[in-house]
């Protein structure tokens, strides 16, 4: 579905990436972890092309994603959560998921995908009329990944959905991504928490300083003792 | 001197300034509009809003001209002052929109300051454009004898009072034209804004573009319709500033710049009430500076409210207290 082939890409003279090969089949989720600065949040964010790359080749359903503007990555069915969210504050929580649907005309279909994020993510209707930066930070991410959905993707990237917030919510949230797997999302999850991750994943990458160092299934990057030893602990 | 100890005067002629000064508050209102809705979403003074309402009220004066409009009376009197209205705002809002084409998009990765240089560059070309425009040789322009020269716009809108002719205050066909093109597109603005699906994307362009490209936003799209809008705007406002104070000059685009600047500043720039408010108070401000100061004064006072703005209150009388990028 997501074909990523010798992807290179950096920030001036910088280099963060360096030859990334890296699939999504149908249905899957896959999981990208790795340590701060690994290069996970800059390779989802050539994906959806907020920032420009090299690569032999970037496909999505066999399109060529190289030639299209972010807007219209969206538009060919993926959708991107950034890393911290980047809910817009003083929109209100409604106002923000209309946004997620934005390229959409099909009147039925958005009321369907607004009922569907509101089952996921009940507080989002319940604080539909305030504004999005008054949320707390796992409500945000819960609107931040509501908003993705609104754009009825066929691939959902997360990046970082466990990041500074309450447990509980992370709970909630790791939940939500189970259901959407189950109801046939593919996810690609980029995460810290490589232990969560990796449950959830059915397969797995491991970025270390801008290389694709293992992958494997989730079941087999879990016992994996160089996986263990640097990012699980113990 | 006797009448002036009197305290019914001393009201008369305080209403009468607050009257002018509000009439040519909402004028600065309509061109703080356009300040701020640039500012709002690119974060650009963009200098060359003032002087793209100069050539405004140039285009109207042209069309005056051309079309022998200062003698249609009555209804064809009326249908002018519209056609001058809608031929302006299209001129300007499409001028405006190939201005962010041509000086502005290009640069939208470069340093802010890099694009403030382009839009003081833009500013100059439209100053000599207008200084060329006013030597057209037609009879409204005074043969184009003096480009420089200010030029008289005639009279369209009748400057008899409207509360009777032995009434202390005046309020004319002028203010009513004033009140009755400012409110209608205040109030138009405002819904576009909070209500449609191009005032949300702007609304979320402004907050985070890089977000709103995720939502399938064309971010630069929406820009450019800001622009058309701001420009449209500005439009409309060159024209009942013509025929609001009669005369236009390839300068006033500076002055009126400035007063518009300093409202948007005053409001909290980036807020549409914000503008508005400012607008009405910097038009106040003038008002009572050249009644009760001295006109010489006037602009000291508004640059005066600029700095104290800029340093007691960067954010403004509305404006939002933090900027939550990032």
């Amino acid at each position: 579905m997501l074909n990523v082939q010798g992807m290179n890409a950096g920030y001036g003279p910088v280099e963060v990436l360096h030859e990334v090969t890296l699939e999504v089949h149908r249905g899957e989720i896959v999981s990208l972890i790795g340590a701060n600065g690994a290069g996970k949040s800059t390779m989802l964010r050539c994906i959806s092309r907020i920032h420009g790359s090299r690569s032999q080749s970037l496909t999505f359903e066999g399109i060529d994603l190289h030639s299209l503007p972010p807007h219209e990555v969206v538009a060919r069915g993926v959708s991107h959560v950034p890393e911290g969210r980047r809910i817009f504050p003083r929109l209100t929580v409604r106002e923000n998921l209309e946004m997620g649907a934005y390229r959409r005309n099909d009147v039925a279909a958005i009321a369907k995908d607004l009922a569907h994020v509101h089952e996921l993510f009940p507080i989002l209707h319940t604080r539909a009329k305030q504004m999005g930066g008054t949320l707390s930070g796992g409500e945000q991410q819960m609107l931040a990944i509501g908003r993705a959905l609104m754009s009825s993707p066929r691939l959902l990237m997360m990046d970082e959905p466990s990041m500074g917030i309450a447990p509980i919510l992370v709970a909630r949230i790791f939940a939500a991504i189970k259901q959407l797997r189950s109801e046939g999302m593919t996810i690609l999850l980029v995460e810290q928490n490589a232990n969560a991750a990796l449950k959830l994943a059915d397969r797995g990458y491991v970025l270390e300083t801008g290389r694709i160092t293992l992958s494997g299934t989730g079941a087999q990057l879990l016992a994996d003792k160089r996986v263990q030893d640097a990012y699980l602990g113990e | 001197m006797a009448m002036e100890s009197q305290p019914s005067m001393w009201v008369d002629v305080f209403m009468q300034q607050l009257t002018t000064g509000l009439s040519n508050g909402m004028i600065i209102a309509l061109i703080a509009i356009g300040y701020t809705m640039v500012y709002g979403i690119i974060e650009l003074i963009n200098f060359a809003h003032g002087d793209l309402c100069t050539l405004g009220s140039f285009l109207a004066l042209t069309l005056v001209g051309l079309l022998g409009m200062d003698a249609w009376t009555g209804l064809p009197g009326v249908g002018g002052v519209v056609l001058l209205l809608v031929s302006c705002a299209l001129f300007c809002a499409s001028l405006n929109w190939v201005i962010d084409r041509v000086f502005y998009r290009p640069l939208r990765q470069a340093p802010k300051l890099t694009l403030l240089v382009s839009a003081i560059g833009c500013s100059f070309i439209l100053v000599n454009v207008a200084l060329f425009w006013g030597g057209i040789p037609m009879e409204v322009f005074g043969g184009g004898v003096a480009a420089a020269a200010p030029k008289d716009f005639p009279a369209l809108v009748s400057d008899e009072n409207l509360l009777g002719a032995t009434a202390k205050m005046s309020f004319t066909m002028s203010d009513l034209l004033v009140v009755c093109v400012t409110l209608p597109l205040m109030v138009a603005l405002t819904m576009l804004i909070r209500f449609t699906r191009l005032g949300k994307a702007m609304r979320a362009v402004a907050q985070n573009p890089t977000a709103a490209s995720l939502m399938g936003i064309d971010v630069d799209r929406v820009i450019g319709a800001t622009f058309l809008i701001g420009g449209a705007i500005g439009g409309f406002a060159s024209v009942i500033y013509a025929l609001y104070n009669n005369t236009i000059s390839f300068q006033m685009g500076y002055r009126t710049g400035m007063d518009a600047f300093t409202a948007a500043v005053l409001g909290g720039i980036g807020s549409m009430p914000g503008a508005v408010v400012g607008g009405l108070l910097i038009g106040v401000a003038r008002a009572l500076s050249d009644g009760y100061i001295e006109a010489r004064w006037t602009n000291s006072v508004v640059f005066g409210i600029l700095i104290l703005t800029l340093v007691f209150r960067p954010s403004g009388l509305l404006g939002a207290k933090l900027r939550d990028k990032v």
